[in-house]
C-alpha cells in the first residue's frame, strides 16, 4: 500500500473503528468569491488603523493625495537607492524600477515604496497580495525600509473584514510593524532579517 | 534523555535558568493578559476554534483529499508520509533531484518531530535553522527548550560566546568585538544569515494552517526568516502535520487572532505569509507538500484525548504551567515541552514502551491553568489523568507489581484495624527523628529522603514530618475533658 493509501486509512480507522472504509471523496477546490470593497471606513477605524500601526514602532504619517508624491519623497530622500515595483502610479524620480532584478542586487538597494491591498485597523496590519504597485514578494523583504501606501479606503476593521476582501489563491504577505524578534532574553530588537523600518503612508482625499 | 523526575531534580538546581525562565514567562503572561483583555469575545472566539478544528477532524479524510487536490491544481507536489523516515526520505529525494547540498528553514516543530536536520545531515546534506533562536541552538549544539523562544534557556553572554566561538566555521564569521548587546547580535546573525538565504537555492517549511479548499498554506513569524527562505530560493518544501487543515479561508480568521494574542502577546505577529501552489514569476518555481502523519492518527483514534490535535503550538501552556517555569523545556526530553507536551508525546508515540514517554504524563500538578489558557480549549488536565490511566493500564501485566500498589496494600492492611493503625502511628513518630530534614527557603520541617521503598515517594517530593505523639495517643494521655480546658 502508498504511503496515501495507509494514512488515509489509518485516519478512517481511527475516526470509524467499525465502519469498513468509505470510498473516498475528492470534492474539487470550490472558487471561492472575493467581494469588491465596502463602503469607506470611517474617520475613527482609519485613526485606530495608524495608533495600532504607531504601536508596533512604525512610522506613520497621513497625507492628502495632492502631498502624497512629496511626502514619499522626503521619506526616502535620505536612503542609498529606492526600488519601486510596476504600477506603483506615483513619481519618484531616481527610483530604479523592478525589472526582474536579482536578489543580489535587491539586497544592495536601500528602500523599496509599494502600495498595500488591504489595512486591517485592530491589528495595526497591511496585507500585501503582490498585485500591481506592491511588487514581488522578495522587493518588500531585502531592502532595510519599506514604504508602504495605504489608501484610506483600502482600511477594514479586522482579520474577519481583512479575509473577505482576500483572495486566497494569491500570495500574500501580511505586515505588523518591522521585522522583530524577542529571541534574546526576550529584549525585542527590530531587523534581523526584513526590513528594520516600516513607513506607512496613509492617505486621504 | 532521561525521564522527567530525573532530568527536573537536575534543572531544579540550576538557578540561572530557573530566573531565565520566571523572567521570561512571567513577561509573556503579562502582555498576553492586556492584548486579550482588548478583546470583546475571546471565550466565543476560543469556542469557536475549537468546534472548528473538532469538525475538521471528525472529517479528516474528507479534508485531507480536499487540500491534496486544491494544492495540486494550483502547481504543488503532494506527497504523504507515515513516519518521520517518510517524511525525511522525500525532502532528501527532492534535493538530490536538484543535485542541492544546503538547504534553509523556517522555524518547525514538525521538522523537528521527525529529527530532519539529522536525518539530512547523514545523508550528506546540511540544514540551516534561520530563525534566530534556532541558530543559537544549532550553533550551540544544544536542544530547543520552548516552542516559541527556543533559546529561552541561554543569556545574552552565552549567545555571544556561541556566535563568536561558532559562526565562522559554517559561514560569515561574526565581526570582530563583537558584544553582548542584544541588537548587536541580532545584527551579526542577520549578515551571517543573509548570505546563506542569497545563495541557497532549496528552503524546507512547515506550516500553521493549510486551507482545504483553496490548497494556501500559512506560516506565521517575526523575524522575516520565514519570507525569505519561502521566496528566495527556487524549491521549496513544506512539511505539513495532517492536523494543520482547516476547512476554508474564513476559518482563518480566529485562529490569527488567537495565535499571536495567545503566543508571544502580539495583536499580530510581525510577518504572515500565505500561498497557494506556485505562484508565476513570484517565489519558489517547484513547491511540494509533505503530509505527516507520524503518530497523528493514533491521537485521533482516541476519542477523548483527539482535542490535542486542535493545538496551533502558541506556548500558553508552557508560559503559565508552574512546573515547566522550573524546571525548563528540556526535561521534557523532547520537541513538544511543557503541558503540551507532557500530553502530546504519549499520544503520538503510544504509552507502555518508553519509559521516558509513560513520565510525561505525571509531569504536572494538575493545577488545571493550561485548560484555562489555551486557546483552542484543549482539556490538558484531563487529558493528563486520561493518559495516566493509560500509562497504568499499559503495565498492568508486568511481572512485579508496582510499588503504588504494594504500598496501597500495606496501608489498606495497616489502616484495617485500630491496633495496627495506633501502632503505625507510634512507629512512625519515633522513626520521623531519623530523618527529619529541611529545605532551604523554609522553616517548616520536612523529610526530604526516606529509606526504600520510601525512596520512591521522596525522590520527587518532601513529606511533612509526623508528629511525635498521635492525636489518638494524645487524647489517650489528656483524656476527653482534659483536652478541651
Amino acid at each position: 500500500m502508498s504511503a496515501r493509501e495507509e494514512v488515509l486509512a489509518a485516519v478512517r480507522s481511527a475516526l470509524h473503528p467499525a465502519a469498513s472504509s468509505p470510498a473516498p471523496v475528492a470534492s474539487p477546490p470550490p472558487v471561492p468569491s472575493v467581494p469588491g470593497p465596502d463602503q469607506a471606513p470611517g474617520e475613527e477605524v482609519v485613526a485606530l488603523f495608524a495608533g495600532r500601526v504607531a504601536d508596533y514602532r512604525a512610522e506613520v504619517t497621513r497625507c492628502g493625495a495632492a502631498e502624497l508624491a512629496e511626502v514619499v519623497s522626503s521619506i526616502v530622500a535620505d536612503a542609498h537607492g529606492v526600488v519601486v515595483p510596476p504600477g506603483l502610479d506615483l513619481e519618484l524620480p531616481g527610483a530604479t524600477l523592478d525589472d526582474d532584478l536579482t536578489a543580489a542586487q535587491l539586497d544592495g538597494i536601500e528602500a523599496v515604496v509599494t502600495r498595500a491591498s488591504i489595512g486591517i485597523a485592530v491589528t495595526g496590519t497591511v496585507v500585501l497580495d503582490h498585485g500591481r504597485g506592491q511588487g514581488r514578494r522578495s522587493v518588500t523583504l531585502l531592502p532595510d525600509l519599506h514604504v508602504c501606501i495605504v489608501d484610506e479606503r483600502q482600511v477594514v476593521s479586522d482579520v474577519g473584514d481583512a479575509l473577505a476582501r482576500l483572495d486566497p489563491r494569491r500570495p500574500q504577505t501580511w505586515v505588523s510593524g518591522p521585522s522583530a524578534t524577542s529571541d534574546i532574553e526576550l529584549s525585542r530588537v527590530e531587523g534581523v532579517h526584513g526590513p528594520r523600518r516600516l513607513h506607512v503612508v496613509l492617505v486621504g482625499d | 534523555m532521561p525521564p522527567f523526575p530525573t532530568a527536573a531534580r537536575a534543572a531544579l538546581g540550576d538557578a540561572q535558568l530557573r530566573r531565565n525562565l520566571a523572567h521570561a514567562t512571567g513577561t509573556i503572561r503579562a502582555k498576553r493578559a492586556a492584548v486579550i483583555d482588548e478583546l470583546e469575545d475571546w471565550e466565543g472566539l476560543r469556542q469557536r476554534a475549537a468546534r472548528t478544528k473538532d469538525e475538521t477532524l471528525a472529517h479528516l479524510d474528507e479534508h485531507l483529499l480536499t487540500l491534496e487536490a486544491s494544492l495540486t491544481a494550483r502547481g504543488a507536489t503532494v506527497h504523504w508520509a507515515r513516519d518521520a523516515a517518510d517524511a525525511c526520505r522525500v525532502v532528501a529525494d527532492v534535493a538530490r533531484a536538484h543535485g542541492i547540498r544546503d538547504v534553509v528553514k523556517v522555524k518547525s516543530m514538525a521538522t523537528q518531530e521527525i529529527q530532519l536536520n539529522e536525518t539530512l545531515a547523514e545523508q550528506g546534506i546540511s540544514a540551516w535553522e534561520t530563525d534566530l533562536a534556532e541558530l543559537i541552538v544549532q550553533l550551540g549544539d544544544d536542544l530547543p527548550s520552548h516552542i516559541l523562544v527556543p533559546a529561552i534557556h541561554r543569556n545574552r553572554t552565552e549567545i555571544r560566546d556561541i556566535f563568536r566561538d561558532r559562526m565562522g566555521a559554517v559561514g560569515r564569521a561574526a565581526p570582530d568585538g563583537l558584544t553582548d548587546d542584544p541588537a548587536v547580535l541580532a545584527g551579526a546573525a542577520r549578515l551571517h544569515l543573509r548570505e546563506k538565504f542569497l545563495s541557497t537555492r532549496m528552503a524546507v517549511s512547515g506550516a500553521n494552517f493549510a486551507v482545504a479548499d483553496t490548497g494556501t498554506l500559512v506560516v506565521v513569524e517575526s523575524e522575516g526568516n520565514g519570507r525569505m527562505c519561502l521566496t528566495l530560493p527556487e524549491v521549496l518544501v513544506s512539511v505539513v502535520g495532517i492536523e494543520k487543515v482547516v476547512p476554508t479561508w474564513s476559518d482563518l480568521e480566529s485562529f490569527l487572532t488567537l495565535l499571536p494574542r495567545s503566543s508571544t502577546g502580539e495583536r499580530m505577529n510581525p510577518y504572515t505569509s500565505t500561498w497557494s501552489g506556485v505562484a508565476p514569476g513570484d517565489g519558489p518555481q517547484e513547491v511540494h507538500v509533505v503530509l505527516l502523519d507520524n503518530g497523528r492518527t493514533k491521537a485521533l483514534a482516541d476519542d477523548f484525548a483527539r482535542q490535542a490535535l486542535r493545538c496551533i503550538r502558541c506556548s500558553a501552556c508552557l508560559n503559565v504551567c508552574p512546573v515547566y517555569e522550573r524546571v525548563g523545556g528540556h526535561t521534557y526530553g523532547s520537541v513538544y515541552p511543557g503541558p503540551i507536551g507532557a500530553i502530546l508525546n504519549p499520544l503520538l508515540k503510544g504509552v507502555g514502551q518508553d519509559p521516558a514517554t509513560d513520565a510525561l504524563p505525571y509531569a504536572s500538578t494538575l493545577c488545571g491553568a493550561c485548560g484555562d489558557v489555551c486557546p483552542v480549549a484543549i482539556d490538558i488536565p484531563g487529558i493528563l489523568v486520561h493518559l495516566r490511566g493509560k500509562v497504568v493500564d499499559a503495565h498492568r501485566g508486568d511481572g512485579l507489581p508496582k510499588a503504588e500498589a504494594v504500598a496501597m496494600k500495606a496501608a489498606a492492611w495497616g489502616l484495617g484495624s485500630a491496633a495496627r493503625l495506633g501502632l503505625g502511628e507510634r512507629l512512625l513518630g519515633a522513626a520521623a527523628g531519623l530523618w527529619r530534614g529541611s529545605r532551604a527557603g523554609t522553616t517548616r520541617p520536612v523529610i526530604t529522603r526516606l529509606p526504600w521503598p520510601g525512596s520512591h515517594w521522596t525522590r520527587a517530593r518532601d513529606l511533612p514530618v509526623p508528629p511525635r505523639e498521635s492525636f489518638r495517643a494524645w487524647w489517650r494521655r489528656t483524656g476527653r475533658d482534659g483536652g478541651a480546658s
